[in-house]
């Protein structure tokens, strides 16, 4: 082999890059197989109708996507449990999260005590937190409707009744969650030099002046973004629901997340749950793009 | 009355109303333990939070009625596993990402980016069918696999890279110096310069993995392979009504040691979501 005169073949930069390839490899090839590779599939699985018996797959181009936009009435209605489900959870949780980070923000006896309830949740299994919500919120003999029946309310049966069922899940998912939310808020204010509001005092503002005119548009990055995690989470809420109502009562806690569970494992419409998969991706791709949009004007 | 006494009135109601505010938070633990202890009649009299009678025995009929010691056991050990792959395996990567110069390694992390995208419910009927393919249906396989290599593996090395960058590099060069090598750089400078970062992973990929439902529920079918969060799921009648005093026993063995662990340590835990951020 003639080697004189040339550069030796590995040089120290092609080492390099080979070293990094290898440190990336595990990660990479996992992630090929059990992501990006079901993620190209379900693209195919959309457009095709199964017999899961044989094992049989026919081309049907957009006839799950039609079924679902066109034919299918309960994808609409879907569609709209789950907008009212992000309504009422993301403003409930980020009004709740950001009154709890302004009261827990500064050092004062108790601050961790409280940090620490308002969190506690958080780190509880949401299967967990659903089966003993189930159990407080029965209709008859559920401890939430005795406490009521002290103060002379006379409870409805909450997981029982449509509008309730709703309105129950929401509200234990914001107290589960809401910490989350919590700790982001307390950063974003920690960040926020003190001088701003220290002039402001000393020009007379007052706390809700002060809160209006200094503290919220120094929030309004960290309120952006926390909104659209707060929506792409409430897109993919399964655990509550299929604990604590199963997407009833007549479908009226029937969100996509669990709608495609429930087509796919329950049903074996492969095919349309896929489909159904596929504008669930569309929908959180889309938030996720507002999101790393607001980032960049963020940062800018 | 005086400016103090204002003060203090102001600061005692402020208090006072973050009390009622954590009624909720706290008293759902408070219930779920009190009525772990009540006999299946109890529970639906007079709601009192001390138990009339406490039925001891309710803890001993949960291990009778699945077996719960073995499913608490398969979660534990999961998660274990679950955890020490992904501190492996992001480190590694992500140290690649933070240090090393390759070409595609801006492409490589646009490529992960993406993954956060994705919520698991769109790749999983993909997964179950690659899942029956590799024989791993009725196993514990998909469950270790799924949580390291999906969104959150890949958060994982993201919170890796962004530590690793942010450390200084003159250990690193010093090494260098001495003839280490990039993974002895890596595993003895680069590490255990990086345990916050590490605990933080640790922290919420064990509570990730411990927490997981919808892939047990697709994945796993027979009892003794269940994990927690399935058992817990599990205890009805023959109706397939509620058993509501085992049910409730067994969510407080399933959630109180997480609790002990969380209230010793909350520091640390909370910070370490923090550090996660985009996590929801």
């Amino acid at each position: 082999m003639a080697r004189a005169g040339r550069a030796p073949w590995l040089t120290l930069q092609r080492r390099e890059a080979i070293e990094a390839w290898l440190f990336v490899s595990p990660t990479l090839i996992g992630f090929l197989i059990f992501f990006l590779g079901p993620l190209i599939a379900v693209v195919f699985y959309s457009v095709s109708e199964w017999n899961l018996l044989s094992g049989e797959q026919v081309f049907v181009g957009m006839a799950n996507y039609h079924d679902a936009l066109r034919e299918n009435p309960d994808f609409w209605h879907v569609i709209r449990n789950s907008v009212i489900f992000a309504i009422g959870l993301v403003p409930l949780n980020m009004a709740l999260a950001l009154t709890l980070a302004l009261a827990l923000s500064r050092p004062f006896r108790g601050v961790v005590f409280f940090r620490t309830v308002f969190f506690a949740p958080v780190v509880t299994s949401a299967v967990a937190w659903a089966i003993v919500w189930k159990f407080l919120l029965q209709g008859e003999g559920g401890t939430v409707n005795a406490l009521l029946g002290y103060v002379g309310i006379d409870g409805p049966n909450w997981l029982r009744e449509p509008d309730w069922a709703m309105a129950a899940v929401i509200v234990t998912r914001v107290i589960k969650m809401v910490g989350l939310n919590m700790i982001l808020y307390i950063a974003a204010l920690q960040a926020i030099p003190r001088d701003y509001e220290e002039a402001a005092r000393l020009e007379g503002a007052s706390g809700w002046q002060i809160f209006r005119m200094v503290t919220w548009p120094l929030l309004a990055p960290a309120t952006l973004i926390i909104m659209v995690i707060t929506t792409i989470g409430s897109f993919k809420v399964f655990d509550h629901i299929y604990l604590m109502t199963g997407g009833g009562p007549e479908n009226g806690t029937l969100v996509l997340a669990y709608y495609i569970y429930e087509q796919a494992f329950e049903f074996f419409n492969v095919g349309y749950a896929s489909a159904l998969a596929m504008i669930m991706f569309v929908i959180v791709l889309a938030l996720t793009i507002v999101q790393l949009i607001l980032r960049q004007k963020g940062a800018a | 009355m005086t400016q103090r006494g204002l003060e203090r009135l102001k600061r005692a109601m402020w208090t006072l109303s973050l009390s009622v505010l954590a009624i909720p938070f706290v008293f759902p633990f408070l219930w779920m333990v009190s009525s772990g202890f009540k006999s299946a009649t109890e529970i639906f009299g007079q709601p009192t939070l001390i138990p009339r009678v406490w039925r001891w025995t309710n803890f001993v009929e949960v291990f009778q009625y699945q077996p719960f010691a073995q499913q608490y056991f398969n979660s534990l050990y999961i998660a274990c596993l679950v955890t020490v792959i992904t501190l492996v395996l992001s480190s590694l990567a992500g140290y690649a990402l933070a240090r090393m110069r390759f070409a595609g390694a801006g492409l490589l992390m646009l490529f992960l980016v993406s993954a956060l995208m994705v919520p698991e419910e769109v790749t999983i009927i993909p997964n179950f069918f690659l899942m029956r393919w590799l024989g791993l249906m009725d196993t514990h396989g998909p469950l270790v696999l799924l949580p390291v290599f999906g969104p959150h593996g890949v958060m994982a090395t993201f919170l890796m890279r962004q530590y690793f960058v942010a450390l200084p590099k003159e250990l690193e060069e010093a090494g260098k110096m001495d003839g280490l090598s990039r993974i002895g750089i890596w595993w003895r400078i680069a590490l255990p310069m990086s345990r916050p970062a590490l605990a933080a992973v640790a922290i919420i990929t064990f509570l990730f993995s411990w927490n997981l439902f919808l892939e047990p529920l697709v994945f796993v079918s027979s009892l003794e392979k269940f994990t927690l969060p399935l058992a817990l799921s599990n205890f009805t009648d023959a109706y397939g009504l509620p058993l509501w005093h085992l049910q409730l026993a067994a969510t407080s063995l399933a959630v109180v040691p997480i609790l002990i662990v969380y209230l010793i340590a909350q520091r640390q835990i909370i910070e370490s979501f923090a550090m996660s951020g985009v996590k929801g």
